[in-house]
């Protein structure tokens, strides 16, 4: 298993350096020089801005270019926004916890739908359970999230006024009302997000369930007299995982465009409201630094997805 | 060839059925697929009414009439105004075009795309193969919305100033969405590769002298579509979603554009007073997905040869 965790690791490694290939040519092609609000500034003369032109290596050839920006960005050196004047990994770090708490809650609440809905209705197929649960996954992952996000606000914070749609960093209150407060401004966009995945996500749990359902293991397993729960449970889901968690890997870019929009919506101070205003005030180190960070997060979670492929199906790790 | 007559002659004698080639019988399978179906009128109705809509309803989309400001829907506007008093019936025609060309368009682009690189791998092999197929999974783990962000951010002016601003944006648009959607394309028309460069019947054809190119463009890519299609499908709706997310986080076309998305984007700030500028154009896209994503779903059951329907 460690070893198969290591190689895993390995194999991670040519992915990032791709994805940092391929950032640094989107930016590399771009017209104009994206950091042409430093170097052209009015304010600093011809010489200086030539010099600072130098030391920021913008007149290297561009494979060296690439090799100081991938060091630097290693180093941990990730520039200064050009707007607020603060260094881009301290922006990140403040905003990063609340965005992995909004998605994480929001793969939580997909699952806790997509599993006991999915498996309950392979389990009685075409009967009207699974008709109803397909339809109304087909609407759940045909509504945008954009959408799902306005209906909901017109829906709980304007007709009802039960809960506020936007999200506030700073509640006075304290202790429990601190915690009350926190959970009634994440409902909305915590559901918006968990909502499409978990309608996503039953569908593949239904038809992988429905795959290994017809196996001859199974029918073993039930001629020996086992109650039909433990089967399910203990025979049936557990195989069936096994192409769900590899669809669900696969899904994770999609995880975080929901959770762009999402965080836009309500206005959550994650990092993909702060993408959205840095392109909106052009900071060129800001959306280049966010960009990779949700580009290692979907690495991430597809080591995640390995791991558990390897720990559902041991016969994979042994190879 | 005198062989495969006689046998259908008997056939034919033993029980008369007419002959139904491989697209009737995906046209019999589409059918049983009632909800397929009715998407497939609800999507040709929703094309129809964005190409002619505009032709039939005249009201420009861009009049401003600050009497009729927000207003609900009513006979002079069925769908209502916006803020400057615009007609949304009009907008929503004239959006509906944008954001349906944008999702064919950019589905034609990763189909294309994905097609191109697929046949490659699993015609070369080899090397080639490992290496597209590598170059594959790293666009799988693209994070997408923010690379399709940051592509329309430093590239949006230069194309402007090259052909033109809306013209400028729809090709951006177009070949990013498409761009960031051929990889499931890819995969499949590979395994399909794969598994049919080693059947008789190409086999056959090549022992018969067919070129490489007639081979595969006779004998094996038909005989790989079937998947492909439904992908399409599935892309096109992907499109429209995409396209709409952009707009809807005002990124994608200029301002005074009314795709559907953009429409969301402008209404979201009056949802208390104007609900219906954002349902209307929300259902719209609602509308066009959920069909068809039916639709894509009929033809899953249509093409998919191992898929056994009960009759």
């Amino acid at each position: 298993m460690l070893q198969y965790l290591a190689r895993r690791l390995i194999i991670a490694i040519p992915s990032l350096l791709g994805i940092s290939v391929i950032l640094f040519t989107v930016l590399a092609l771009a017209p104009g020089d994206p950091f042409e609000e430093l170097a052209t500034n009015p304010a600093i003369p011809p010489d200086v801005r030539a010099h600072l032109r130098a030391s920021l290596g913008l007149d290297d050839p561009v494979y060296l270019r690439y090799f100081s920006w991938l060091s630097a960005m290693l180093r941990g050196d990730w520039g200064y926004s050009f707007v607020s004047r603060i260094p881009v990994d301290q922006l990140i770090l403040q905003r990063l916890p609340t965005t992995i708490a909004v998605i994480g809650l929001s793969q939580v609440l997909a699952l806790a739908i997509a599993m006991p809905v999915g498996v309950y209705a392979a389990t009685r197929p075409y009967s009207v359970f699974d008709q109803v649960a397909n339809t109304l996954a087909f609407i759940g992952f045909s509504l945008p999230t954009f959408f799902t996000g306005l209906l909901l606000i017109m829906l709980f914070s304007i007709q009802l006024d039960w809960l506020p749609f936007v999200f506030r960093t700073s509640i006075e209150a304290t202790g429990w009302m601190w915690w009350w407060e926190m959970f009634r401004q994440s409902i909305m966009p915590i559901a918006v997000l968990g909502l499409f995945q978990g309608a996503a996500w039953t569908r593949f749990v239904r038809s992988a369930v429905l795959d290994v359902i017809r196996l001859d293991y199974v029918t073993t397993a039930r001629s020996k007299g086992l109650p039909e729960s433990r089967i399910t449970m203990r025979h049936v889901v557990r195989n069936a995982m096994i192409p769900v968690v590899t669809l669900v890997a696969l899904q994770m870019p999609v995880v975080f465009s929901g959770a762009i929009v999402t965080e836009q919506i309500f206005r959550v101070p994650g990092i993909g409201s702060l993408l959205i205003t840095a392109i909106l005030s052009n900071d060129t180190p800001v959306i280049m630094a966010v960009t990779f960070v949700f580009s290692a997060l979907v690495i991430f979670f597809n080591l995640l997805a390995d791991v558990l492929y390897g720990w559902l199906d041991p016969r994979i790790s042994y190879r | 060839m005198a062989g495969s007559t006689l046998a259908s002659a008997t056939v034919s004698a033993a029980a008369p059925r007419p002959r139904i080639g491989p697209w009737q019988e995906a046209w019999r399978r589409f059918r049983k697929h009632r909800l397929a179906v009715i998407s497939t009128g609800v999507l040709g109705a929703l094309i129809l009414a964005v190409v002619i809509g505009p032709l039939v309803w005249t009201l420009p989309i861009d009049e401003i009439d600050f009497s009729a400001q927000l207003q609900g829907p009513s006979w002079a506007h069925p769908l209502g105004t916006d803020d400057l008093g615009q007609d949304l019936l009009a907008r929503i025609l004239y959006g509906g075009r944008i954001s349906l060309a944008v999702g064919f368009a950019a589905m034609a682009v990763a189909i294309f795309v994905g097609v191109l690189v697929g046949a490659i791998a699993g015609m070369a092999g080899g090397a080639v193969d490992a290496a597209l197929m590598w170059l594959t999974d790293l666009f799988l783990s693209l994070p997408q919305l923010p690379l399709l962000l940051l592509i329309i951010y430093l590239f949006r002016d230069t194309l402007t100033a090259l052909v033109g601003l809306e013209l400028g944006v729809f090709i951006m648009v177009v070949a990013v969405i498409g761009g960031f959607r051929w990889m499931p394309a890819a995969r499949l028309v590979r395994a399909q590769f794969l598994s049919l460069r080693e059947k008789e019947f190409v086999e056959a054809a090549r022992a018969l002298g067919a070129s490489r190119p007639r081979l595969v463009l006779r004998h094996i890519l038909p005989n790989a579509l079937g998947p492909v299609i439904v992908a399409a499908s599935i892309d096109v709706a992907a499109a429209i979603i995409a396209e709409s997310t952009l707009s809807f986080l005002g990124l994608g076309f200029p301002p005074d554009v009314p795709t559907w998305g953009r429409l969301l984007f402008d209404a979201k700030d009056n949802l208390d007073f104007a609900p219906h500028w954002a349902l209307f154009p929300g259902a719209a896209i609602f509308l066009t997905v959920l069909s068809i994503n039916y639709i894509g779903d009929g033809l899953r059951d249509a093409l998919d040869p191992r898929r056994i329907i009960s009759a």
